[in-house]
Order: structure tokens, then C-alpha cells, then sequence
């Protein structure tokens, strides 16, 4: 009785802290609607969103600034729970699609479309194809580094090591890649393989919107599954889970949800791998968990995007950069102030 | 070789062994000054092999005397130093921190090294030269002191867990800063992205000159070491009961590494894998004596990157940057490593 009660104070204060951390992300993505050079205030905000404004302000808001803010709340809640999930697989809190190479990949298909385009007809390639090698890189990335760490199952520190070498592999072949391009092109396929937000429509958002709803209860369904193989396969299958197949759905769904917010925005960094670490210690609870992770996710991106629209404005920077150097500074301050158990 | 190789986990080395470690650096010595003298051979300029020793013999101030002269003989020899630099620092880092996937490269200090110069080169101008070779030092030095610092103190210190954590961690924040002023700054983003891949190119005998001294000191320091990491690698309360002084021994260490990534990273751009690689090669064949592998790797390593180097001439017409070809041949040793039957603590 007693570890009952626990476990649902636990999972209350879990609670309180994802809808908490939800409702934040929503008012600074509100408030970072106002922001930006066109100079409007939150009246015109208002005014735009509930339809009375003028057309050029409705365009900015509806328009322009409102999926970017959308794709930032939900991307990141997505990339969380992709994370999530590798975290979750590989019992280590450097699993993520970052560390096993599926961002590289990513990248390596994109830069391999823009540099085929150029090839054929001089120009930079179109964003659809940019995304459709995006996804086959990333995807392609994803299955390899898996198979090269199978053997009788995939377990944990060998996924990540895989990833890792993959990853370098990748990443040297990129660099190479920058290398033989133009400069202008070299400049812009960095940019987007920095990760940005800058080119988000709503045709980007909407995806992004069916992906989760449909992904979202096929892993709540699972999470039970998730936390018993947590313990260890052996654990799991005595508890009545068969390992392969339950990690089989929890990959393929958190690698679908990555992708496509890659595939939309580049490669973001270290979201996924921030994101489930802060909301396990936020809200205390013993494991990685898919709901506080989401909110958490999408307060890092929606705070990362305002930062990458305005610390050096008028110019915008890839909210890649901004994660990248806030998610890593974190991890840093973590292994430097806690630490305990080797975990960080 | 599996994990049990590591160093303190293997049976002392055999005495039947000693002949076959001999035998293996006479033929290292033999392959290196092969690969050396080929490596003059070798080239985009398709000269001929006697116009290439005639000019090697006497400077007659031709194209030819020159590309030979000043192009590839310095680049022969950058490639052996730098060669050297990162494979030994391989082997120490290994050593101190008992991790076998330790690497200069993973462990962030070539990064250090690396968003060092690129601030430099924003703040100063993007002429990037070899004297940035202190910058380069200096960001090494930061970076190799934060994940020492980080990655061993504290309640999970030292684990190899919370050091490779570590390294990933910096190295991320590293290069979230550099991407961040070469995507604002074009010109420094042209300029670095050939030298961020990590190659020999068009170096010359200025940037020789300029890391060599502290390419030297690293390696001086170094070559004291192997006795005390013997040591080491009984874990550091054994070595203190045996008389050893971990905390000096490890400073060494640090410093020797700083000067020798920092130095190697500065003349060549970063190269990861050679730190990696060697001193995995050199355990399988010597075992797990320090007072062997590290200074075989001062041999090793220079043969792994000069046929990198070669290769990368050869095999594409525009000529494939040192750092990636070494970066294609390790990651799959990386990766082979890790589904050793042995490595079950992976």
C-alpha cells in the first residue's frame, strides 16, 4: 500500500510539472509572437489572432509567426519524446537520435540532394527533396547504426558507441562534402544543417501536428512495456513483455517523430537528449518519462527560438546553434554540480 | 585484444613476448621510412621518380625542385609529427583515464583547440596560419582542464561513463559556438571549413617550424610517463600503496596532451581516430606495457597518417582531406571494438 502511495504522489507531482511547464511554453510562445522587426504589440497580436486586424498584420502573425511558434512548441515536445524513448531503450542518458547518428544522417542526405542538384541544374535544390534526403539519411543512419550494434538485441552502451563511430564517420564526410561545394551554397546547407526554424509555414506545422497525435497514445500505450524493459530484458520478460518487439514500435515511432521535425527544420541538437534528463529531475520521478519530457521540450525549443530571433536581430541564428550551446552547457553543469551514479 | 587488455586487467605480459615486440618495432621503423619516401613520389603533379630524387639531391630552383622541396617533403614530415603527436596522446589519455575509448577527438580537446582558433580568426581576420598555434593551445588547454576537472571529481569521478559524458558534453557546446560565427561571419566560414576537416594540404616548413617546439615538449613529457602509468592502471589507490604519485603523474599527462593536440590540431585542422586506433593496434601486438606502447605509438601513428594522407591523393582526383580518410577507416574499428565477444561492458 505504502509503495502505492508513493508511486502516485510521484506520478501527481509528475503531473503538476508537465502541465505546469506546458502552460509556460505556451505563454512565452504567445509572447514571442509580439517579438520580431515588424514592431507590433500585443494588442496587435490579439487583434490578428482573433481575426480583427488588418491584413498585412494578420499575415505577419497568422501567417508567418504563428506556425513558426506552433512548430517550435510542438517540434520540440516531439524531438522530447523521441529522446525520450532512446533514453528509455538504451537505459543510458546519452541515448538519443543526436548521439546515434540520425541528425548526421540527416544532414549527409541533405547535403547529398543539394549537392546532386547542383550537379544537374545548378541551382540549390529544392526544400522538398532537401527533406526527402533528410529523411532517407536519417532513416538509413538509424538502421545501420542499429544493425551494426545488433547481436542477439541491441543493448545500451554499444548502441551509443556504434552511433558515435557512425557519427564521426558521417560527420568527417560532411565536412568533406562543404569542402568540394561553392561557398554559397557550402553557407546555406550548413545553415540548415545547423537547424532552423526561419522557413517554417504552416504546411510544415500540420504534419508535424498528425505525426504526434497519432504517435502520442501508440507510445502511452506502450509506456507500462517501457518501463519494465527498464529492468532489463530478462526483468521484462518475466513481467510478461517481450523485448524485441515492444523496442521495435518505441524505435520506429520516436525515430518517425524526429524525422519529421528534421526533415522540416534540420537537424536541432541536444533537445532530445536534454529534455527528459531536466524533467526526470524536475518532477522527481525514478525514470524518463514521455509527457514531462514533451513539456519540457517544448519549452527548451520555444525559449531557444526566442533567443535565436533575437540575440543577434536583425540577423537571425539556426535555433540549432542556440541548443547546441544551451543544451551542452547544461549537460556540462549537471556533470559538474550532481553526478551521482555515473549518471549525469 | 578485448577489454581484459585494458591496462591492470591483463596477465603480466609473457617473456616470449619480448622477441615479437622487437621484431614489431624494427618492422614499424622499416614501414615508416617506406611510406615516408613514397610519400615523396606521390602527388597531383605527376613527376617522374628520377626527377624527383634528382631535385631532392640538388635544388636547381625549377617548378619541380620546388613542389618537392618545399610542398612534399614538409608535408612528409608534418604528417609523421602530427602523426606522432596524436598518436601518443591517444595512448596517454587511454591510459590515465583507463577508458580504451578514449580519444583526443571524442574527448573534446581538439575542439577546444579548434573554437579556439575559429574565434581567434572572427576576432582577427580569417587569415589562418600556423601562428595560431598558441590560440590553438590555449583552447586545448581550456578544454582538456574542464573535462579533466568535470570528468573526475565529484561522486562518479573518473568512471569512463562521466568522461566520455563530459567530452561530448564541451564538445557540443564547442562547436554550437563556432557553427554560431562561422554561419554569422562568411568569410571565417570559408576559411575554416577546409581546414576543419583535418588535412596536410599545401602546409608548408613554416607551419613545421611553428609547432614543432611544442610538439617536442609534449612528446618529451611524455616519453617519462609510461613507467607511472604502468602504475595508473592498477587504479589509484593501488598505485599510491605502491609508492606512485597519481595526482603529478596526471598533470603531466594533461599538459603533455594539451601541447601535443593543441600543436597537431593548430598545423593539420582537427583529425579524430589516430588517438583512438594506435594504441588499440599497439596493445594487440606488444600488450598492455605503457613503457612499450607509448613510445611505439611515436611510430604507429605516423604510418596511419601518412597512408591516410597518400590514399586521400590517390584514390579522388580532388584529393579527400587526411582527417576523413582516417575518420573512414576508424569509425569501423570503432564500431568493431565495440561488438568484441569481450566488450561486454559496452
Amino acid at each position: 500500500m505504502r509503495i502505492g502511495a508513493l508511486s502516485l504522489r510521484l506520478e501527481v507531482r509528475a503531473l503538476i510539472w508537465t502541465v505546469g511547464v506546458t502552460l509556460v511554453a505556451i505563454a512565452i510562445g504567445l509572447w514571442s509572437l509580439t517579438v520580431g522587426s515588424a514592431g507590433l504589440g500585443a494588442a496587435d497580436v490579439f487583434d490578428a489572432l482573433s481575426g480583427r486586424a488588418d491584413a498585412s498584420t494578420t499575415r505577419i502573425v497568422v501567417e508567418w509567426r504563428l506556425p513558426r511558434i506552433v512548430f517550435a512548441l510542438l517540434g520540440g515536445a516531439a524531438l522530447a519524446i523521441g529522446g525520450c524513448v532512446f533514453q528509455s531503450v538504451t537505459r543510458n542518458p546519452l541515448g538519443s537520435p543526436d548521439i546515434i547518428g540520425f541528425s548526421t544522417g540527416a544532414y549527409t542526405g541533405a547535403l547529398l540532394v543539394s549537392l546532386l542538384a547542383a550537379g544537374s541544374a545548378g541551382n540549390t535544390g529544392s526544400a522538398l527533396n532537401t527533406s526527402l534526403g533528410a529523411l532517407a539519411g536519417g532513416l538509413l543512419t538509424g538502421a545501420v547504426v542499429y544493425l551494426f550494434a545488433y547481436r542477439r538485441g541491441v543493448t545500451g552502451m554499444r548502441i551509443i558507441v556504434v552511433g558515435i563511430g557512425v557519427s564521426l564517420f558521417l560527420g568527417a564526410f560532411n565536412t568533406w562534402v562543404l569542402t568540394v561545394m561553392r561557398r554559397e551554397q557550402a553557407l546555406s546547407a550548413a545553415s540548415w544543417g545547423a537547424g532552423s526554424l526561419n522557413e517554417i509555414a504552416w504546411t510544415h506545422t500540420i504534419p508535424l501536428l498528425v505525426g504526434l497525435v497519432i504517435a502520442l497514445p501508440i507510445l502511452l500505450s506502450l509506456q507500462e512495456g517501457m518501463r519494465m524493459l527498464e529492468m532489463g530484458d530478462d526483468t521484462g520478460r518475466a513481467l510478461g513483455v517481450g523485448a524485441e518487439p515492444v523496442r521495435g514500435i518505441l524505435l520506429l515511432v520516436g525515430i518517425a517523430l524526429v524525422a519529421l521535425v528534421t526533415a522540416s527544420a534540420g537537424p536541432i541538437a541536444f533537445v532530445a537528449l536534454a529534455a527528459p534528463q531536466l524533467a526526470m529531475r524536475a518532477a522527481r520521478t525514478p525514470g524518463v518519462r514521455l509527457l514531462p519530457s514533451a513539456a519540457f521540450g517544448a519549452l527548451l525549443l520555444v525559449i531557444g527560438d526566442l533567443i535565436a530571433r533575437t540575440v543577434i536581430a536583425p540577423a537571425q541564428l539556426p535555433v540549432g546553434v542556440v541548443t547546441l550551446c544551451l543544451g551542452g552547457a547544461y549537460l556540462v553543469w549537471l556533470l559538474a554540480t550532481h553526478g551521482r551514479n555515473g549518471r549525469p | 585484444m578485448t577489454l581484459a587488455d585494458t591496462p591492470g586487467l591483463a596477465p603480466p605480459p609473457v617473456d616470449a613476448g619480448a622477441r615479437r615486440r622487437i621484431a614489431a618495432t624494427a618492422a614499424g621503423v622499416g614501414i615508416l621510412v617506406l611510406l615516408a619516401v613514397a610519400s615523396l613520389f606521390i602527388g597531383s603533379g605527376a613527376i617522374a621518380p628520377a626527377e624527383v630524387w634528382r631535385v631532392l639531391l640538388t635544388d636547381d630552383g625549377s617548378p619541380t625542385a620546388l613542389i618537392v622541396r618545399e610542398y612534399r617533403v614538409p608535408r612528409m614530415l608534418l604528417a609523421i609529427v602530427v602523426g606522432a603527436a596524436l598518436g601518443i596522446s591517444g595512448a596517454i589519455i587511454q591510459a590515465i583515464t583507463r577508458n580504451p575509448l578514449a580519444d583526443p577527438g571524442i574527448l573534446g580537446v581538439n575542439a577546444g583547440a579548434y573554437t579556439a582558433v575559429v574565434l581567434a580568426a572572427a576576432a582577427l581576420g580569417p587569415s589562418l596560419s600556423a601562428g595560431h598555434v598558441t590560440v590553438a593551445l590555449a583552447g586545448a588547454l581550456i578544454a582538456s582542464l574542464v573535462v579533466y576537472g568535470i570528468g573526475t571529481t565529484g561522486p562518479a569521478g573518473g568512471t569512463s561513463t562521466k568522461l566520455v559524458l563530459t567530452g561530448v558534453a564541451l564538445g557540443a557546446v564547442l562547436s554550437g559556438i563556432s557553427f554560431a560565427v562561422t554561419l554569422t561571419m562568411p568569410e571565417v566560414f570559408d576559411k575554416v571549413r577546409f581546414w576543419s576537416a583535418g588535412s596536410l594540404q599545401n602546409r608548408q616548413f613554416d607551419t613545421l617550424w611553428t609547432v614543432l617546439p611544442f610538439i617536442a615538449a609534449g612528446l618529451l613529457i611524455a616519453l617519462l610517463l609510461p613507467r607511472a602509468l604502468n602504475a595508473l592502471a592498477l587504479g589509484d589507490d593501488v598505485a599510491v600503496a605502491l609508492g606512485a604519485r597519481p595526482t603529478p603523474t596526471k598533470l603531466a599527462a594533461v599538459i603533455a596532451v594539451t601541447l601535443l593536440c593543441g600543436a597537431a590540431t593548430a598545423a593539420a585542422g582537427p583529425i579524430a581516430f589516430i588517438g583512438l586506433m594506435v594504441p588499440h593496434a599497439l596493445r594487440s601486438i606488444v600488450g598492455p606495457d605503457q613503457r612499450w606502447i607509448v613510445p611505439l605509438s611515436v611510430i604507429a601513428a605516423p604510418i596511419l597518417l601518412l597512408s591516410a594522407d597518400v590514399s586521400g591523393r590517390v584514390v579522388v582526383s580532388s584529393e579527400l582531406p587526411a582527417g576523413v580518410v582516417t575518420a573512414f577507416i576508424g569509425a569501423p574499428v570503432l564500431i568493431a571494438l565495440t561488438r568484441r565477444k569481450g566488450a561486454r561492458g559496452l
